[in-house]
């Protein structure tokens, strides 16, 4: 433990401010990520999620707070700098993201061809190997983005997003819209790059089951902070009625839904 | 006293959006210039302007030298001055109708195309993706477009120059019996290097004003359809106003006395 505690966290965040106009989405959050480590965010439609994965990729610019890659500040990083950071980076985005002018392939192959890590034949052969890891065939390589399903587009961006190998991945909802079996491969194959290639993952997702499996702790946004962390083993006993009501996705409880009845 | 309020507003709120679109035209001709730079990328968007484009431009500039033709008889016949058609033909052709032409058909046809789509590319996130992949988005989206606008619209002008006079010349010879050989001559005579040179650095401005307005309504474009619709339609509307206020400017650069 004494040896660990000398590696800065692969990801640190610290009292993280980010506000759309008046509406405030994050409000000093706080968070963690260990090297190798799996961590899951949960937390309501709508309670920024999504945000704080675009601060940590540098796509949104957070009013107040630091955010540390590596032990490396990079907030206001200047673009080149930025750039090599990213490099560390594999992101799935909730809507997928595919470049619609790109084949299926193409797209999959992007990172390695732009990066310079590979040419365009070794680009192509690590394209059809990890689409295969997805569960898609070589017959979908060819296709474009616009011809696959809203599941098969989002194994597509899970295959892209993994295709460097990179250090860190951010799985933005990485099993909806996928039927059950298709949800545990996926699954599988995220544990499959944290704890066998050992990356480090910040997922986000809805799935509890998914949560379960993938994330080695689970971490609850709530109102702009992080009310509730710990190893995924206590999440049934965390003794928070935010957690509780959420897991067992109940309509009464604290977490007062802003639906209204007309 | 209060009536200063929106017009300090609206200044105010120009020389913003001035200030934005200087830094982003800045930061894309840095990434022209600097390598990596995509030759696949530029090739594709140099068709796209220059290729697909010819039809158009061949269309509008034929017509306009037929019209310039006709027009300028039947006015000159006034005062016996119908010789001067060749001359009035291709000045107006190579100075002004060709570039400006060849750029207002350019920004409706491309300037919309390329604010369209990065405009979707932005509200669909693959710009953000770009990002995410090591990739910047004014190097890999928008310095190819500029430099295929600032090389392709000259050469498409030059076309058009040859195309409009050709227009001329038709009407001339076969309805208003013109001799062929005295029009050629007489369209050759008075013509300089600085009448044609002139309207080809016009057209590599148009070309830069088209591409950096489609590309960067497209990059700020936001939320959804419509957002891309406004985009759109910016995109159009400010580069046809900038390439009407800079071709007088230009004018006035290489003609003021
Ligand atoms: N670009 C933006 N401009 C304005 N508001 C935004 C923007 N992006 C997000 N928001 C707001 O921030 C809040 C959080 O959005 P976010 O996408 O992070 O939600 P989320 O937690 O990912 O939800 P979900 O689980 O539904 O994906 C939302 O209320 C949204 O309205
Ligand atoms: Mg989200």
């Amino acid at each position: 433990m004494s040896a660990e505690a000398n590696i800065p966290p692969k990801i640190k965040v610290a009292d993280l401010q980010k506000r759309f106009g008046p509406k405030v989405v994050l409000d000093g959050l706080d968070l963690d990520v260990g090297v190798g480590e799996s961590v899951v965010v949960i937390g309501g439609s709508g309670t920024g999620k999504s945000v704080l994965l675009k601060c940590i990729l540098g796509l949104l610019e957070p009013e107040e707070g630091t955010i540390e890659i590596d032990g490396q500040p990079v907030i206001g990083l200047p673009t080149a700098d930025r750039e090599e950071i990213n490099r560390k980076f594999g992101m799935l985005f909730q809507g997928a993201a595919l470049f619609d002018s790109l084949k299926v392939w193409e797209n999959v192959a992007f990172g390695l061809i732009q990066g310079g890590r590979s040419d365009r034949t070794e680009a192509r052969d690590i394209a059809y190997s990890k689409l295969a890891d997805v569960g898609l065939g070589t017959d979908v390589g060819g296709l474009w983005p616009a011809e696959l399903s809203g599941g098969m587009k989002k194994r597509v961006a899970l295959a892209r997003a993994i295709a460097t190998t990179p250090e860190i991945i951010f799985f933005d909802e990485p099993t909806t819209g996928l039927d059950p079996i298709m949800a545990d491969v996926i699954n599988d194959l995220i544990v499959k790059c944290t704890r066998e290639l050992g990356a480090t993952a910040l997922s986000i997702t809805h799935d509890m089951a998914s949560a379960r499996k993938i994330a080695d702790r689970i971490a609850m946004l709530y109102k702009g902070k992080i009310i509730w962390q710990g190893p995924t083993s206590q999440i049934d006993s965390s003794g928070n009625e935010f957690v509780d009501q959420f897991i067992h996705g109940r309509a009464e409880g604290p977490i007062r839904m802003e639906v209204r009845a007309p | 006293m209060n009536i200063f309020q929106p017009i300090g507003k609206a200044f105010l709120g120009f020389l913003a959006a001035t200030g934005r679109l200087s830094l982003f035209a800045i930061v894309s001709v840095s990434h022209c210039v600097r390598p990596p730079i995509y030759p696949r990328l530029i090739g594709r968007q140099m068709i796209e302007i220059g290729y697909y484009s010819l039809p158009v431009v061949g269309l509008t500039t034929l017509f306009s030298g037929m019209v310039l033709a006709l027009q300028s008889y039947t006015g000159f016949a006034r005062f016996s001055a119908e010789s001067a058609v060749p001359n009035v033909v291709v000045l107006s052709m190579t100075r002004e109708l060709g570039p400006v032409l060849a750029g207002l058909m350019v920004a409706g046809r491309i300037g919309a195309a390329m604010a369209a789509e990065i405009g979707t590319m932005r509200v669909t996130e693959q710009v953000d993706a770009l990002t995410t992949l090591s990739t910047n988005p004014h190097k890999y989206l928008v310095a190819p477009r500029l430099i295929a606008g600032l090389t392709m619209l000259p050469l498409l002008v030059l076309v058009g120059d040859i195309i409009g006079v050709f227009g001329g010349y038709l009407i001339s010879v076969y309805k208003l019996g013109f001799n062929p050989a005295i029009y050629i001559k007489n369209t050759w005579q008075y013509l300089e290097f600085l009448d044609v040179f002139s309207g080809v650095v016009k057209a590599a401005c148009f070309g830069f004003i088209v591409a950096l307005m489609g590309c960067y309504n497209g990059y700020h474009s936001r939320g959804g359809a419509q957002g891309v619709g406004a985009a759109t339609t910016n995109a159009v509307v400010s580069a046809s106003i900038m390439i009407l206020i800079s071709n007088y400017l230009i004018t006035e650069m290489f003609f003021a006395k």
